[in-house]
């Protein structure tokens, strides 16, 4: 009954972490915009989301319960509880992708600081949505909880 | 907490960004230095960035590689009465180019600013995911 109850913060979960990595990946980006060579990176939120939850678009979250191991995360007991989230090796392939150019620069350097300064803004604010999503989903609980 | 390093990637950059700050002002401290008694005068200095790779594949901070030095020809004023004058009666000063150095001021400056700015709001994403269900 309890995952019936907190799937939907799962999701959003899942969601928190995918863009706390896109943040850490522009700034990747905005701290090597003078390196010569460097080649911008990008994530396609869609496609990662859907990797790490196995919902496609438009389609609404399923249950389903995180039972992956790893994280980062070492289970010393077999009674030990893996945790859910993301592991860096499962973001891969299609959903890291690399930005393209649109001014070419002599030096091999792909970042547009102007696309990731927005990209960035963009990302913080959709970012401080989800915390939001999750703080009222949880404020809601609670109060079904305490029934008051 | 994936987002501390950021202040790992941003921070590299900004240290990096203050190195190429502090070429830039040794080369235009020594925009009119005249040639030693070698005849060399101070060539203008240049850093060279790469990137380092920090924990997962899109994550990539940045340092000074290494610093070079300009091979443009010195800058020669005839002034006999100088007492650095060579035996054509020449002054080798260094070969600095203010101009150049000013715009990789605005440069370098402006790229740690947005360092600055992408670490503030890392910190305030953060501090916001502390205060989660209160």
């Amino acid at each position: 009954m309890f995952a019936q109850m907190t799937s939907g913060l799962d999701f959003h979960a899942n969601a928190l972490v995918l863009r706390a990595e896109r943040q850490r990946i522009i700034a990747s980006n905005i701290a090597n915009a003078d390196t010569p060579g460097y080649v911008a990176r990008d994530l396609n939120f869609k496609e990662a989301l859907s990797q790490l939850t196995g919902v496609s678009g438009g389609e609404l979250p399923k249950l389903k319960m995180q039972t992956s191991a790893g994280n980062g995360t070492t289970a010393t007991n077999p009674k030990h509880l893996a945790l859910a989230g993301l592991r860096a090796s499962e973001l891969s392939g299609s959903a890291l992708g690399y930005a393209v150019q649109s001014q070419p620069s002599a030096d091999g350097n792909s970042v547009d600081l102007d696309r990731e300064r927005a990209s960035f803004v963009d990302n913080s604010v959709r970012y401080e949505s989800t915390l939001r999503f999750i703080n009222g989903q949880s404020k809601t609980i609670l109060s079904a909880i305490q029934g008051q | 907490m994936s987002m501390l390093s950021i202040f790992n990637v941003s921070g590299s950059a900004v240290s990096a960004q203050s190195q190429r700050l502090n070429v830039v002002a040794s080369n235009l401290a020594n925009a009119d230095a005249v040639a030693g008694p070698d005849g060399q005068g101070y060539k203008a200095r240049q850093v060279v960035f790469q990137t380092v790779p920090m924990g997962t594949e899109a994550t990539a901070g940045v340092k000074v590689k290494a610093i070079t030095e300009s091979n443009e020809p010195f800058k020669r004023v005839h002034n006999p009465n100088h007492p650095s004058a060579d035996a054509e009666g020449y002054v080798n000063y260094s070969n600095v180019n203010p101009v150049e150095e000013m715009v990789n001021m605005i440069s370098a400056s402006r790229s740690y600013q947005n360092n600055v700015e992408v670490m503030n709001t890392a910190k305030t994403l953060l501090l916001k995911t502390l205060q989660m269900g209160q």
